[in-house]
């Protein structure tokens, strides 16, 4: 008898696992703050979450890339320089099955901005991805002013701040997912191999969240 | 009687050559288990964890042939850095690799466990060796 009830105990306990996954989304990162609209005469209040403001750079084909290029994209983010002798590898060593994963999905991309424009020109960013075996447009390596580089990490690292609020973080080697609606939806150790895998199942859930998948 | 003594001779030598032989490989153990941890801190980040290197960036340490053409040129090339063309695994490889400031005893550790990891085979480097390397950088 008390066997039978510890086995419906344990059936109920995986039930509810189960129930819980299928409702999985990602939380939305970074600053929010309310906003009460009046909508047909009523006071309606609405949660307005931060963004990635508009940027220009650009890329390892020399091509100009804005803020608009990613309209409608899922994006992964990260900050690097090609002679970097640290993290820079790890990272970049753990991106590749995400560059693998999802080079076939239109709408997905990464960048790679360089901290270190002087050095890493167009052309050096055009060696580098050939070294990497990165074609297409999947994976892009951008350059810009420094000024304009270290401006939009901020926008990018406001959420690791937060649960870390010490240290470099533009050279801790974050990898930062970003959703179609250019909201932060996740921030991973890109040196950690086990957290770049959690990214690549993050990114499938994010794909299949209503927002995203109706997204235009 | 004399079989019994040529056999306790003989039993001793054994004795002997096999603690001989268990001093080395034990010295080849310490050298091994501390190489490994000089690798993990001053190596993997760039070289990876099974010396598979990235892609066309950063050369593998798998390549036997090279290790063992380049063996005497090891210690300068980790302690000095490395700058311009190599071949290896037939692919070529530029850029640059940093200085690794190690010690000699930390070279010659380093050096007996990428030489005996990642599928090479080429056994211990001794500390001497690594010092009369040393001294014919260039």
């Amino acid at each position: 008898m008390r066997t039978a009830v510890y086995i419906i105990a344990v059936i109920s306990l995986l039930t509810a696992c189960k129930f819980n996954s299928s409702k999985k989304a990602l939380p939305i990162l970074g600053e929010r703050h309310a906003v009460t609209k009046t909508v047909n005469g009523q006071a309606v209040t609405d949660t307005v979450y931060s963004t990635i403001p508009a940027f220009k750079f650009v890329n390892q084909y020399g091509d100009t890339i804005t803020d608009k290029g990613l309209n409608n994209k899922i994006y992964v983010a990260d900050f690097f320089f090609t002679t970097c002798p640290t993290i820079c590898p790890v990272m970049h060593r753990n991106m590749l099955p995400v560059y693998n994963e999802f080079k076939n999905t239109a709408d997905f991309r990464i960048i790679s901005h360089t901290i270190d424009p002087a050095h890493d020109s167009v052309p050096v960013l055009k060696k580098y991805a050939d070294k990497l075996d990165v074609t297409g447009n999947t994976w892009w390596f951008l350059q810009g002013k420094k000024d304009d580089t270290y401006h939009i990490s901020k926008s990018y690292l406001v959420s690791v701040q937060e649960m870390n609020p010490k240290g470099q973080y533009i050279h801790d080697g974050y990898l930062i997912l970003i959703d179609k609606q250019k909201r932060i939806r996740g921030t991973y150790e890109g040196t950690d191999a086990a957290e770049v895998t959690k990214m690549i199942a993050d990114i499938k859930i994010l794909e299949a969240e209503p927002d995203q998948v109706n997204a235009k | 009687m004399k079989i019994r003594i040529v056999i306790a001779i003989l039993s001793v030598l054994g004795v002997l050559i096999a603690s001989c032989q268990n001093e080395q490989s034990l010295e080849f153990k310490r050298y091994y288990t501390s190489g490994s941890l000089v690798y993990q801190s001053h190596c993997q980040n760039c070289h990876g964890v099974q010396g598979e290197g990235l892609k066309g960036l950063i050369p593998p340490l798998t390549d036997s042939i090279f290790m063992r053409s380049n063996l005497s040129r090891l210690p300068c090339i980790i302690k000095n850095g490395l700058k311009g063309q190599i071949d290896v695994n037939h692919r070529s490889f530029e850029g640059e690799m940093a200085k690794i400031d190690l010690n000699p005893m930390e070279l010659a550790q380093v050096i007996t466990y990428i030489n005996n990891s990642f599928g090479n085979q080429l056994g211990q480097t001794g500390y001497e060796e690594v010092i009369a390397n040393l001294a014919k950088c260039k």
